[in-house]
């Protein structure tokens, strides 16, 4: 792993990588999108609406994925101060606030037909929402100082925060729901998923790939920008001091 | 006197001194409990069943109100360099740092909470369960707040920040603080939240101060 830490190791490999990701994002998004939209069954209960779960399901554990990748990638940072961790975590968790976004966005439409309502306080919705939280928490926290370095380990620090809380978050949303809810909107969709049948099983599975697929390759670019600039900055800096390099020179001599 | 104690009691002395911070909080616990009322209307059985977590989350944001003053004087005047320096480990500085927020800000709301209940119509059920699981829970805010406070240090907006870092880990606090409230009132077993309260708390009280030892090291590198 050290090896990689290298940015142009690094560089290479994920230069390498790109145009597979990139052509598998494409050509599953290619095959998935018909095969959900059309080529698959409408639930006998939910008729068309369960073709939202293509959209939400994928998005869903990508949103919760990306978070797990974020809290390694920053305790990697902060445990063997890999400078490339942070630029993963970093690069990361705008992607990872989408998906999460995404989720909820597809949810509260699905739900919309489903439960007649857009907002059902479920404990999967609650999570979901506190997780898209801690998201604009880590965004807004590594963005907000002068000193990009500073920024970097003090979100990297919240990620980890809230990687230990996000199960007692769970456990605790849990319990409230069942607490408050009533059984109405026992209907969920996920609930169904350990029924679903071969034939939207084989649409969900491909979606998944190109979320993935689609992720990396996002990811791999947002990375490529990030040293590009860091590149940028640091010939800045070099042409701004070198006159004074010079001076310094000449007077030492 | 152990590093733990001197911080504790020099923290304890410059809140007494500077009595009025703990009073505004206060104050604000009091008004935003007593907004409710004129968003909610007037009735007594409508504020009965919302007084619980009207207090918790009235608390919840007070003790968030407060948490930039844990760190932030001492960060700008440099006493946080010589902190990190002493021979006090800085994970016991960050608990009795905590402790004193505790208890200069959470003691008096436990103590003005049972004041402001009657304007809210809680049932005399709801009372006990209301202060256990307040100052079972109150600690475990000024812990988790602690690390939010370390880590904006020399943030822009750094009030407004750490609400936006800490309220989505304050959650299970005030699910199981508003949980033993209820309970109380239609006779269920209060024992239940308040285990978990404590359980958060220890677990809070394990790891929060390491958590804040790390965010005020890089702070003042």
């Amino acid at each position: 792993m050290h090896k990689y830490a290298n940015p142009t190791v690094f560089m290479r490999l994920a230069n390498a990588v790109l145009p597979w990701a990139a052509g598998a994002c494409v050509l599953l998004f290619a095959v998935a999108i018909p095969l959900a939209l059309y080529a698959s069954p409408a639930d006998y209960q939910q008729g068309d609406t369960v073709r939202i779960m293509y959209i939400h399901v994928p998005a869903a554990i990508l949103g919760e994925m990306v978070y797990g990748l974020m809290a390694a990638a920053s305790a990697t940072y902060l445990i063997w101060r890999h400078q490339l961790a942070a630029l993963i975590a970093r690069a990361a968790a705008p992607i990872g606030a989408i998906f999460t976004a995404l989720c909820l966005i597809t949810g509260m439409l699905w739900g919309q037909p489903m439960w007649g309502t857009f907002w059902v306080w479920d404990a999967r919705l609650t999570s979901m929402l506190l997780l898209l939280f801690l998201y604009v928490g880590y965004l807004a926290l590594g963005d907000a100082f002068e000193d990009q370095e500073r920024g970097e380990k003090a979100a990297a620090v919240l990620a980890l925060v809230g990687s230990v809380n996000i199960p007692i978050i769970i456990f605790s949303v849990e319990w409230w729901n069942t607490l408050h809810q009533g059984s109405i909107f026992k209907m969920n969709g996920e609930g169904m998923k350990v029924t679903v049948s071969p034939e939207m099983l084989a649409p969900l599975f491909t979606m998944m790939g190109a979320y993935v697929a689609f992720f990396v390759t996002i990811l791999v670019l947002r990375m490529r920008i990030e040293i590009l600039n860091a590149k940028i900055r640091n010939a800045r800096i070099t042409q701004a001091a070198a006159p004074m390099v010079a001076t310094q020179a000449a007077q030492a001599r | 006197m152990s590093g733990f104690a001197v911080i504790f009691a020099r923290d304890l002395k410059l809140a007494l001194r500077q009595s009025s911070d703990s009073l505004t909080v206060v104050g604000f616990f009091a008004i935003a409990a007593v907004l409710f009322p004129f968003g909610v209307g007037p009735e007594p059985g409508v504020l009965a069943r919302i007084a619980g977590g009207v207090l918790w989350v009235t608390a919840l944001l007070s003790a968030l109100l407060s948490l930039e003053r844990i760190y932030a004087s001492d960060y700008e005047d440099g006493t946080l360099d010589q902190l990190t320096i002493s021979g006090t480990p800085l994970a016991l500085t960050a608990l009795a740092k905590a402790a004193a927020h505790w208890a200069t800000t959470s003691i008096p709301l436990i103590v003005i909470a049972p004041m402001l209940a009657p304007t809210l119509h809680l049932p005399v059920e709801g009372y006990l369960p209301l202060l256990a699981a307040l100052a079972l829970g109150t600690p475990t805010l000024s812990l988790i707040g602690g690390i939010g406070a370390a880590l904006v240090l020399g943030a822009r907006r750094g009030g407004v920040l750490v609400s936006l870092l800490i309220l989505p880990l304050y959650v299970p606090v005030l699910i199981f603080g508003t949980a033993a409230v209820e309970a109380g009132l239609t006779g269920l077993s209060v024992q239940a939240p308040l285990l978990v309260l404590a359980g958060l708390f220890v677990l809070a009280l394990t790891l929060a101060p390491w958590a804040t030892a790390v965010a005020l090291r890089q702070a003042v590198q």
